[in-house]
């Protein structure tokens, strides 16, 4: 139970060759524990989207470990990381990236269907993520009949869905309303007080404030790492989210 | 998974586009459907061919004179035609009619009708030349033994002379003499432009004192006892004909080339078929291209599809779906349009087929529907795997990305 969810060392990740070599990631080392709400920050460019899609198993890294939740990802074969995506990652992404003219109740099945859960196990069970993100009643609602924020949230019960051990989420707000933006936030809370593991990139402070742990990258290093808030208590954000506005 | 789940997320794929899964089906169909009825086409048209000639009668070769002019050594007479009816040279010869043939008017009552072919010749000939009677009755051996002047003439000839008249019975004029109409010949298919109803025929030496003269016969219509021994009628007749004709043409010239030429009807059929058989491969080779383009329709159509769905495949493998199940998915997608749309056009074809298509009733050749549906089949797999396969290996990252 000690065991952390990512751990990583000495994360490299280099495009190019030669004179045009950039180094995304210049030595990234990272532990992640249980039940933290971490955001990740930086300016554009300071590699975090790379950090995003190696932390996600969508990118291998030139160099260095990463080990998800006990399993050395780097060493593991297309069909593993296939696994992997689906038992121990949940994606959130910037443009929510559901599947058109599918309905939010099939978006959410969809992770299970791959797991090989049967169809009345996983309609439960994804019923039950979208009344978590406070969409129960959207269920038969295609993307397109759904707001900005419906659709995010819709994404965040997919991630949710399978009960992974890391919840992912690429700039989770940045096509979001603020209003929009604080519904999507106060579900994350909301998760991180139930324990859930939760990693956030994103390049909006107010979106870092809430979190629990704020991690700011620049040229592909981590120059600061500040605790806010203890991960075993609701974060402060979520407090101060609900009760300022 | 298993693999009913794929086939459902394949038809919730499929129905999630349909106006474009239903345009790709109508390619498809109409590659199949085409295919499958152009050849039906040809095939028909080769088989109306052949009935028409089988219905001249298979059973029967032609003798015709190979020389020019009336010189006596090459020409056929009522002797030669006499000798072919011989029991032990010509054992498998059932009748011989000779017959002479040339144009002729026909006057009814001031009313002219030019017939193309005014035949005389014996009783034998309607059945050898499989010219039934229609109405009243086809001159006797009598009649031919006596040369009497009697007619029976083509359905044209009696609708041009006698509109609303009953023919039987009448007498008309052709060339001075009078001839009385005995009978009417049932209605003949006609092969090509002339007008086989456009005849008229008579006994032999009623037309010869009348109208040719008792020259040379035109030709000797020689009826095997049944069609199988055609052949061997042929060589029969060619032996005793270059015995009859030679022995007197060797002394005047020694001709390499024989002074007679046998038709054959099964022979003429040969080579109709192969004619029609060149027809039906010309419309093959066109509904070939017709389904080349329709392949290519698919094909084009598959490629977008797959590469407007590389996010979509990108999503779904951010969520964990295995390289396997992702392109099992669209090769069940691409399988289920191209089988529905080939099964639908087979079914096109299959409705089509019952219509007249160029006043040809197409016969569908049971090949082409396997040929049309396996290659449209073909194509709808392999450019709809292909694509596929290649989206479901971009690494997550990269489909991800692609817009």
């Amino acid at each position: 139970m000690n065991r952390p969810v990512i751990e990583v060392r000495d994360l490299r990740k280099i495009y190019g060759e030669g004179e045009a070599t950039v180094h995304a990631l210049a030595g990234v080392s990272l532990v992640v524990e249980r039940g933290d709400y971490v955001a990740i920050m930086g300016s554009s460019g300071s590699g975090k989207s790379t950090l995003m899609n190696i932390l996600g198993a969508l990118d291998v890294p030139t160099h260095g470990t990463y080990h998800l939740d006990g399993v050395d990802v780097s060493k593991l074969a297309d069909r593993q990381l296939a696994l992997a995506r689906n038992r121990l990652i949940g994606f959130i992404f910037q443009a929510f990236n559901l599947i058109p003219r599918t309905s939010a109740l099939a978006n959410v099945e969809l992770p299970l269907a791959y797991a090989g859960v049967k169809p009345r196990e996983r309609r439960r069970r994804a019923l039950a993520a979208l009344g978590v993100v406070g969409l129960a009643d959207r269920a038969r609602h295609e993307p397109n009949q759904l707001s900005g924020g419906q659709q995010q949230r819709v994404a965040v019960a997919r991630a949710l869905v399978t009960e992974p051990a890391l919840l992912l989420a690429d700039e989770p707000t940045g096509n979001l309303d603020s209003r929009s933006t604080s519904d999507v936030l106060d579900v994350f809370d909301e998760l991180s007080a139930a324990g859930r593991t939760i990693v956030i990139i994103t390049h909006e402070d107010e979106v870092g404030a809430r979190a629990k742990r704020l991690i700011r990258l620049v040229d592909g290093r981590v120059v600061e790492d500040l605790r806010q808030s203890p991960i075993d208590q609701r974060p402060v954000g979520a407090f101060a989210g609900r009760h300022a506005g | 998974m298993n693999f009913w789940e794929v086939v459902r997320f394949a038809l919730r794929g499929l129905s999630a586009n349909k106006l474009r899964s239903a345009l790709t089906m109508l390619g498809i169909l109409i590659g199949v459907a085409s295919v499958i009825l152009l050849v039906a086409v040809g095939n028909g048209s080769a088989k109306a061919v052949s009935d028409r000639i089988e219905a001249l009668g298979t059973n029967t070769i032609t003798v015709l004179s190979a020389g020019r002019g009336g010189s006596s050594n090459t020409s056929l007479t009522v002797e030669i035609a006499d000798a072919l009816q011989d029991q032990t040279l010509a054992p498998d010869v059932k009748t011989v009619s000779p017959v002479v043939s040339s144009s002729a008017t026909i006057t009814y009552e001031g009313t002219d009708h030019q017939v193309n072919s005014f035949v005389g010749t014996t009783t034998d000939w309607f059945k050898a030349s499989n010219t039934p009677v229609g109405a009243g009755a086809a001159f006797s051996a009598d009649d031919v033994a006596q040369g009497r002047r009697v007619v029976v003439i083509g359905r044209t000839v009696a609708e041009e002379l006698f509109p609303g008249v009953d023919p039987i019975d009448k007498q008309v004029t052709v060339s001075g003499a009078l001839f009385t109409v005995i009978g009417v010949l049932a209605e003949k298919s006609s092969t090509g432009i002339q007008d086989a109803n456009d005849t008229a025929v008579a006994p032999l030496n009623a037309v010869r004192q009348v109208l040719s003269g008792y020259g040379a016969l035109s030709s000797i219509l020689v009826e095997a006892k049944n069609p199988d021994k055609v052949d061997q009628v042929q060589s029969e007749v060619a032996t005793i004909l270059d015995q009859r004709m030679t022995a007197v043409s060797a002394t005047s010239n020694r001709s390499s080339t024989t002074p007679y030429r046998i038709q054959n009807a099964s022979q003429l059929l040969q080579t109709q078929t192969e004619t029609a058989d060149t027809f039906t491969t010309l419309l093959g080779a066109v509904a070939a291209i017709s389904l080349l383009v329709g392949g290519i329709g698919i094909t084009n159509i598959m490629l977008v599809t797959v590469t407007e769905r590389t996010r979509e495949i990108g999503i779904r493998k951010a969520l964990g779906a295995p390289r396997r199940v992702i392109l099992t998915q669209f090769l069940i997608e691409a399988t289920l349009l191209s089988v529905i749309g080939g099964a639908l056009g087979v079914a096109a074809a299959l409705i089509g087929s019952n219509f007249e298509i160029v006043g040809v009733r197409p016969v569908i050749v049971p090949s082409s529907v396997g040929l049309a549906l396996g290659v449209s089949i073909a194509i709808g797999l392999f450019f709809g795997g292909l694509p596929a396969g290649r989206a479901a290996r971009l690494r997550p990252i990269d489909a991800l990305r692609y817009e």
